[in-house]
């Protein structure tokens, strides 16, 4: 019985690697500039989404109930209001998610944080989801 | 002795505090681009807060436009609304930085010059276009 052990592969030589895995380029940390380019992708829409949304808005300051309900089921401030929604959803747990991680160092209240980050998020967004779609399809 | 060497490092200069810097544009824009955004993120409570009140009937939605217009609460406004604006036009500029322009002392300088005079001009715009139109949409 002659089994021939390959040596070990020097760190350099990298044959650890599967290609499939080099191809990926996400190494050890599984993520690569998701985090980079999703901030980016979603403060352009951001930005397009609160100019729309905020016109719209401003000109509702001190009205009474009955016109800002009617402007308020209009798919004209309803739909671009529930795409920034999304969009700063997203935005917003990214940002935090940096504060948070330059900031706390202890991995315990990190993670509890970084929970809460995600938690924080998901209310806030769906709440405001269910707001408008109750005023957009329902009394 | 090398053991108890270890255990208790000698206190080691620390690199600069920010405190120590004197403030310059663009390191406190960039400051305040960090606290607008924190402050957005808290605010998304004021949108999510009115959206149900409006959701919820015309008697909620009294009590909760009360508060909003009252002095305090429309000062919260204002500062959101600044918050908004100044985060969004310092965000045009980290696009800008993005890619790889605008990074001479010169142009950082005016970048963050310019996105705090913007940012307050356009809150006073929008605040004086929103109050004339009062209610009159």
């Amino acid at each position: 019985m002659s089994t021939t052990l390959r040596p070990t592969p020097s760190p350099t030589e990298a044959r650890i690697r599967t290609p499939l895995a080099k191809a990926r380029g996400l190494g050890s940390a599984k993520s690569g500039t998701d985090h980079f380019w999703l901030q980016r992708v979603t403060a352009v829409s951001n930005f397009v989404l609160v100019v729309v949304v905020l016109l719209q808005i401003a000109r509702l300051a001190g009205a009474d109930y009955a016109t800002v309900k009617t402007a308020m089921k209009s798919p004209l401030l309803s739909l671009p209001l529930l795409l920034l929604v999304l969009s700063g959803m997203v935005h917003m747990r990214l940002g935090m998610q940096t504060i948070i991680e330059d900031y706390f160092h202890s991995e315990g209240r990190k993670v509890l944080l970084l929970m809460l980050n995600t938690f924080f998020v998901i209310l806030v967004g769906l709440t405001c989801v269910y707001a408008v779609a109750k005023l957009s399809f329902g009394a | 002795m090398a053991n108890a060497d270890m255990q208790r490092p000698k206190a080691r200069p620390l690199s600069p505090h920010l405190q120590i810097y004197s403030p310059l544009i663009n390191m406190v824009m960039s400051i305040v681009h960090r606290i607008t955004g924190a402050a957005l993120y808290v605010g998304t409570l004021l949108l999510a807060w009115w959206l149900v009140a409006i959701a919820s009937g015309p008697d909620y939605f009294a009590y909760v436009n009360g508060i909003m217009g009252s002095p305090l609460g429309l000062i919260v406004l204002l500062g959101y609304s600044w918050a908004l604006l100044h985060h969004m036009i310092g965000g045009i500029r980290h696009l800008i930085w993005d890619t790889g322009r605008g990074f001479d002392l010169a142009s950082v300088d005016r970048l963050s010059w310019g996105t705090i005079i913007l940012s307050l001009a356009l809150t006073v715009m929008l605040w004086i276009w929103g109050l004339s139109m009062r209610g009159g949409i």
